[in-house]
Formats: C-alpha cells, sequence, structure tokens
C-alpha cells in the first residue's frame, strides 16, 4: 500500500566532538537527558506526527543503536505494514562500498523506498533534541505544491555561519542556500530536516550519484542543486527548542537545561511523549543522608549522597558523602563516599572510587585534542574504573574501559588525559 | 519450566483494604511507586520460565485488564501460550459469575484441557514476593507429592493477622497433616502462602470432581477434604512475603520499601519486576526539594518536603508542601504548604494548598480515587 510519508533517519555520524562519549557508539546512541538516547527525540516525533515508516542509516558503530532500536517495540513502530527498518551498508553484485555521504546512504537505499510507495520522503537527523510534529510540516509542503520544504529555525547573527543559511522571500519561498557561509544573509538556518516529493528526490540523488565531484551531501550538494535547478523549494519556520548536541560543552548545556524550573524543553507534555526501551527498575530512593536539588534522577538510583544541577541516569548509585554538581551520570554508574564530582560527564557502568574529587582547579588547555575538548568539562568514558583518593582536573579527557593499572599519578591534572587505543587495548 | 503452566487468581470482593479495593480487584492495587500487586505474582512466572499464564478475574477487573494489556511488558504476547485473562461469562453450561476460587478454574476448564503441560503453578495476585518455583517444583517431584503447598513461617506477622491465613502442620518428611484455613487460635505460625504446584491433570479431575458436588473453593473444597486422601506437601520459602489484603499489610509493606534489604530482595535477587510502561521522563527535583528515606518514581515534580514515604509516577509535590510517611498514588497533586502525615492518597487525587491530614501509622487516612480535598 502506498504511503504518504515516510521517513529515512540519518544515524550513521561519528560524533567526533563529542569524544569519548562516541567512541564506542554512534552519536545518535548516545544517552541524554537522564533515560534517553538522542534518537529517541527523532523516532518519537515520527511516531507522534503519525509516520510509521521508519528507515535508520547506519553505519558508525552501529551495535549499541541497532540493540536500542530492535524491531521498534518502545516507539510501537512493529508493525506489520512499515514500522523500524536498519538499513545498514551492504555489498552489491560487485562490490560493496561504505555510504560516502547523507546523500549517497540514501541513493545506496532508493529500492527501500520505492518498496514502500513512499510519496513523499522526509530526510532526518538522528542526532537532534527536538520537538516537532512533522505532519504539519507535511501540510505545509502540500499547501505549496513543493518540490522540497526545507525546516528552519532563526539562529543568532553572530552564530549563523555555522549552519545551512537560507534566504527566502516573504512567503517562505528559498531563492538562496549558503553552507556554513562566512558573511551570512539571513539567520535562517536549516535543521536538517528536509521534506521532499520522492521522484524528485529520486532524480536529484541519481544525478549527484554520477557526478564525481560531488561529496554525496544534502547540505553541500542536494540543496545548492535544488536552488540552482530553480525548483519549488520552502523554508518551514519552526521556533521550539531545538538543539544539535554535538560538542561536548553543547551536549552538556542541553542536558543542564532540563534541570532548570520550567525548562525550556519540557520532557513531561503527555501528549508528546519522548519513548525509550525501558530499563526494568524500581522507582529510585533517596537516602536519610541523602540530598538533591535542581537535578533529574531516573528509575533505579540509589541516592546516599548531595546532588545538585545535576542529571542522573537509571541504576546509578551515588553513595554517602559524596557530592555531585553540575553533572551528568550515565546508567549503572557508581560514585563511592566523599568523592566531589564537579562540572563532569561520567559514561555508563563507571565506578568512581571513595574519595575522588574531579573538576579541580583552573582550565587549562588539552594535550590530548583541543578541538574536541575545549571547555572545562571533565569527561570520563564509560566501563571506567577511577582509583580511590585521585585528584582529577578540568578539561580532562578519560577513556572507556580504563582500569587502575592505567593510573600512573593519583592526580591528574586539568588539560591532561588517559587513553586506551581502541577497546581492546591494541 | 517449560512443562509448567500458570494461574493466576485475582481475589475476590475485599473489604479490609477498604477504599483502595472499591474500584479495583486486589491484584491491582498500587504498589512500591509503579507497580500493581499482580506484577509480582506475573513476573515470578515468568522469571521462572512459565510461559502460558491464565488469570481468572471478576471483581472490578477493568483496571487489571487494562493494566495487562497484551502481556507485552512481561514477554508474554506471543502466538504459542502467553497470556489469557478471564472475565466470568454466561453460557449454558457455565452460571455466570465464579462462586469461589475452584469454581472460577472449573470455568475455564477448557483452558486447562487445552493446554499441554505437565504441571501447574498456582498464585494469588494479591501478595508482593519474589521467588523462583524452579526449586519448589523440584521438591514436588523428589517427594513424589500429589500438592505441594509453598509455606512460611509468618513470625513477622500479628497474631490477628495469622487469623486470616491458612495454618499448616507438617511432619519431619514436610509431608502436611494439618491444614485449619482461617483458625479463631492459630497453632504456630507456618502458613500457607496460597502457592500451590501439582499435576495439570490432577488438577482437572479434581475441579470436575468438586464442581459434580456442587463445591467451589480450592482450599476449604479440595485441600482440605483431601488431605489425608492425597499427599499433600510443604514447601518452605524463606524470603520476603506480604499479602497486601489489609490497609495495615499494604502501608507496612510499602514502608518496608525504604529498608535496602528488603528492595534488594523485592526487586534484584531472584529476577526483574516487570510492570507496565509509563514512558515518565525522570523525576525532577527543584531548587527547594527536601527529600529523605524516601522512593520516588518518575514523572514526579518535586518543590517540597518528601520523608519516610512512597511517591508514585507523575505525583507533583508544591512548594511548602510536607509528605511524611505517606503513599502517594500516580498523578496526585499535593499543593503548596500542605501537609500530610500517615496518609494514603490514591490516584489523581488533589490535595488543596495548606490543607492538613493526618492519619495513625496504625490506620492511616485514606483519600479515594480522584478526590480533590
Amino acid at each position: 500500500m502506498a504511503k504518504e510519508i515516510i521517513a529515512l533517519i540519518l544515524a550513521g555520524g561519528e560524533g567526533s566532538r563529542l569524544g569519548v562519549l562516541s567512541k564506542l557508539l554512534a552519536k545518535p546512541a548516545v544517552l541524554y537527558g537522564g533515560k534517553y538516547r538522542i534518537i529517541d527525540f527523532t523516532l518519537s516525533n515520527c511516531i507522534n506526527s503519525g509516520i510509521d515508516t521508519v528507515g535508520v542509516l547506519t553505519q558508525y558503530r552501529p551495535l549499541q543503536l541497532n540493540h536500542h532500536i530492535g524491531i521498534g517495540k518502545p516507539w510501537d513502530l512493529d508493525r506489520m505494514n512499515g514500522g523500524v527498518t536498519i538499513l545498514s551498508p551492504f555489498t552489491k553484485q560487485h562490490k560493496g562500498e561504505w555510504y560516502s555521504g547523507s546523500a549517497d546512504a540514501v541513493y545506496q537505499n532508493i529500492h527501500y523506498v520505492e518498496e514502500q510507495g513512499a510519496e513523499n520522503v522526509i530526510i532526518l537527523s538522528g542526532d537532534h533534541v527536538y520537538k516537532m510534529n512533522y505532519s504539519l510540516m507535511l501540510d505545509f509542503h502540500k499547501k505549496n505544491n513543493a518540490d522540497a520544504t526545507i525546516s528552519v529555525i532563526n539562529v543568532k547573527p553572530e552564530e549563523a555561519s555555522r549552519y545551512g543559511i537560507m534566504s527566502t522571500t516573504d512567503d517562505g519561498k528559498i531563492y538562496e542556500f549558503e553552507e556554513k557561509p562566512a558573511n551570512p544573509k539571513s539567520t535562517l538556518a536549516s535543521m536538517g530536516v528536509y521534506l521532499f516529493k520522492w521522484p524528485v528526490l529520486k532524480e536529484l540523488l541519481v544525478s549527484d550519484h554520477q557526478n564525481e565531484q560531488s561529496e554525496h551531501d544534502f547540505g553541500k550538494n542536494i540543496i545548492p542543486m535544488l536552488v540552482q535547478e530553480k525548483r519549488s523549494i520552502w523554508a518551514y519556520p519552526f521556533s521550539g527548542y531545538w538543539r544539535d548536541v554535538g560538542t561536548i560543552q553543547s551536549y552538556w548545556e542541553s542536558n543542564m537545561d532540563l534541570v532548570t524550573r520550567v525548562p525550556q524543553f519540557n520532557l513531561f507534555d503527555p501528549f508528546w511523549k519522548i519513548y525509550t526501551p525501558n530499563p526494568v527498575k524500581p522507582a529510585h530512593y533517596i537516602s536519610d543522608t541523602g540530598h538533591v536539588t535542581r537535578s533529574i534522577i531516573a528509575e533505579g538510583c540509589m541516592i546516599y549522597g548531595h546532588v545538585r544541577n545535576s542529571v542522573i541516569f537509571p541504576g546509578v548509585v551515588i553513595e554517602k558523602s559524596a557530592l555531585i554538581e553540575d553533572s551528568i551520570i550515565m546508567s549503572n554508574s557508581v560514585v563511592k563516599s566523599c568523592s566531589h564530582i564537579r562540572r563532569t560527564i561520567v559514561g555508563e557502568k563507571t565506578t568512581i572510587g571513595s574519595n575522588v574529587a574531579t573538576g579541580v582547579g583552573e582550565f587549562a588547555e588539552s594535550r590530548y585534542n583541543s578541538k574536541v575538548y575545549q571547555t572545562e568539562i571533565t569527561v570520563i568514558g564509560s566501563c571506567s574504573y577511577i582509583p580511590d583518593n585521585t585528584v582529577i582536573g578540568c578539561n580532562v579527557a578519560i577513556d572507556n574501559h580504563v582500569t587502575a593499572d592505567d593510573f600512573t599519578s593519583s592526580e591528574i591534572p586539568s588539560g591532561s588525559f588517559i587513553m586506551k587505543g581502541d577497546e581492546y587495548g591494541a | 519450566m517449560h512443562n509448567t503452566m500458570g494461574i493466576i487468581l485475582t481475589g475476590g470482593k475485599n473489604n479490609r483494604l477498604k477504599e483502595l479495593s472499591l474500584e479495583r480487584s486486589i491484584s491491582a492495587v498500587p504498589f512500591g511507586g509503579k507497580y500493581r500487586a499482580i506484577d509480582f505474582a506475573l513476573s515470578n512466572m515468568v522469571n521462572s520460565g512459565i510461559r502460558n499464564i491464565g488469570i481468572p478475574t471478576q471483581y472490578n477487573f477493568r483496571s487489571l485488564m487494562d493494566h495487562l494489556g497484551s502481556g507485552k511488558e512481561w514477554d508474554l504476547d506471543r502466538k504459542n501460550d502467553g497470556l489469557f485473562i478471564f472475565p466470568p461469562y454466561l453460557s449454558e453450561y457455565s452460571s455466570g459469575w465464579y462462586r469461589g476460587t475452584a469454581d472460577a478454574m472449573y470455568s475455564n476448564i477448557t483452558f486447562l484441557k487445552r493446554s499441554n503441560e505437565e504441571f501447574v503453578v498456582i498464585n494469588q495476585g494479591y501478595a508482593v514476593y519474589n521467588m523462583i518455583y524452579n526449586d519448589m517444583l523440584e521438591q514436588h517431584v523428589d517427594k513424589d507429592a500429589d500438592i505441594t503447598i509453598a509455606c512460611r513461617y509468618m513470625h513477622d506477622f500479628s497474631q490477628e493477622e495469622l487469623t486470616h491465613l491458612g495454618i499448616i502442620e507438617r511432619d519431619s518428611e514436610q509431608r502436611i497433616i494439618d491444614f485449619q484455613e482461617k483458625p479463631l487460635n492459630p497453632k504456630g505460625n507456618f502458613a500457607s502462602m496460597g502457592i500451590y504446584i501439582l499435576k495439570r491433570k490432577l488438577l482437572i479431575s479434581l475441579l470436575e470432581e468438586s464442581a459434580a458436588h456442587g463445591y467451589f473453593e480450592f482450599v476449604k473444597d479440595i485441600l482440605i477434604k483431601k488431605l489425608n486422601e492425597l499427599r499433600l506437601y510443604a514447601y518452605e520459602f524463606k524470603g520476603y512475603w506480604r499479602p497486601l489484603t489489609t490497609i495495615q499489610l499494604y502501608y507496612r509493606a510499602n514502608m518496608e520499601l525504604l529498608n535496602p534489604e528488603v528492595r534488594y530482595e523485592l526487586f534484584v535477587k531472584n529476577g526483574k519486576i516487570f510492570t507496565k510502561v509509563k514512558d515518565e521522563p525522570p523525576a525532577k527535583y527543584n531548587e527547594e526539594a527536601v527529600v529523605k528515606n524516601s522512593i520516588i518514581a518518575d514523572g514526579c515534580i518535586i518543590e517540597g518536603h518528601v520523608e519516610n514515604s512512597i511517591i508514585f509516577r507523575g505525583v507533583k509535590i508544591k512548594k511548602g508542601a510536607a509528605v511524611k510517611n505517606s503513599i502517594i498514588m500516580q498523578g496526585s497533586i499535593v499543593g503548596e504548604n500542605a501537609s500530610l502525615d500517615n496518609c494514603i492518597l490514591d490516584k489523581n487525587v488533589i490535595i488543596s494548598l495548606g490543607k492538613q491530614l493526618n492519619g495513625d501509622p496504625n490506620w492511616p487516612l485514606i483519600v479515594g480515587k480522584g478526590v480533590t480535598v
């Protein structure tokens, strides 16, 4: 049966600026907001918008993502007709190839879209945090009889050069598009949400595939091609909360947005729930010695220490006299007694020994990678162990799967790092 | 235990749970911040490997049906076997309402006859405990028993509470020599937990026999009458077990969750307890929150004081409110500067600002579902 609209979620991104957080998993699978993974927002938007056919294009470290999505049960995407399909790169008769860009990923899955009989295809990014009703965008798209509709958000003029910027007529028709312009002509930025008439997109993908100069990217190639060919392209204005949590700082800030009294981004909306697999844990426990303010705490946690201004994921244990401040502690990690965790992101299943301090002292430039680790925030990977009495500075990067043997000193000053190669120590 | 099927009895009308069971089966009573009583019996069966489970129910079962759905959360939405819910029905051969536990099973005897497992575990939907039935089945087979009954020393129950249980006497071989249902003067505190294992074919013949004689109760009309004729054995369970059959037991069992050992035993030790998912965000604590020794579920927004309490999903405790020694069920709102001590608020209760409600530790104050105070 033909579908009016299906979604394709680009979820192959490495998210290299998230450092150790995305070293072992794709960026859409990074944990966010006390119980979610980033892709949950896009998947939930789809089902809440009435889109029941979703292809997820994976490439970079897909294991966690595949496991998370499964057959789509938490999102009610386990369907007889449609549902969620993981589209990973595959080999063909003569050769196999990786997806060489976002447009190439869709090009290589043309057969999937054709099989669904889709009239329109919405291309989404699996690494953005937002709530959006795509069905309103579809109405707008149909009303304008558009070849393509691009969702845009107003950004600050000083930030505009980081985005793809549109110039539109008063009624919203796009006549110019510039990817990351040095001198932006407007503040309407593309959110990476593209709605196409499928025959138009197919034609563009085929011609882009034949162009050897192309990087096969939606922002760099497909959208400019639309403008160049003077197609009917429209800007659909979006004004809600939208974040590309692509850097450690923006990731941390966006999580911290959730602990404010009335968060700009409301997860409590009963009519726009965000779905994720259920961790199957009892409600959390705060002990006599615990104290929690300005924080969000998920199921299964046991809090014996103090927590303020922090985001705590399911199954975390904070022992007595420990203090967690301005931090994010991911699922099933343990912070032992008397430790002071400050401005730190701690990955899953990590144990912080007792009397450890993090976020100590002043900022220093990262000696590991100053492009990735560029703010005060210290990042500790998953499945790691921090020995008792360790003092860790600001802007420190500690890898996943770190053991006590990896620590040569009990002082890890600001800007330094402990890195291990890949997860098997190679 | 793939050759074992399960039946969960959900209980009839119960007055001792007061307002909490006015509008729901006692097996559907909310417990521990996010569960309903039946989650424990059901999860125990699933964790024991039982995949074919029937639930006869009749007293106000709407909330139970809504909770169980297709059994998805327990992995019981299956092509073969899975979860079967049996409300009473009228037909030429059925009387309509179930007249007792045996009658409830007899009315659905087709379910037993069409199944092909060798054994049946029967348990009660209103008790909270975490138990794997494998050891009990093993003992059942070893002893060549006809029926094995799980029992427990009820040293943590009052004398009055014992009068509501079935007191068991056994010999050194674990064979049951006396069974007194709800005795006025209990001899000892070794009592039945209402969990039975027997062969499916034996159950069918016992049910047919009692129905033919016009008997309806499994305990009174089958177990006790057949005590000398059949080989009845006791299996001793040493863990935590609470039937949520009175307000006092209900209140006590909830409060006992504040003890980490009880939590570990109920939720971790023998397997996870599954329940219907609500997809609420994590609980949010604002600046003024002060929470001590309490259980808080997802979807709550806490701005007041909470102490020694169990707070269910989606509850809002407003600024200046003080909640002590209380159980606040899903969706309730405690308004600004309100104060509650020893209270049980059913679902969707609204306590308006400044109101004060105090119960007694032995007789907590209950506010019924949806009431605005």
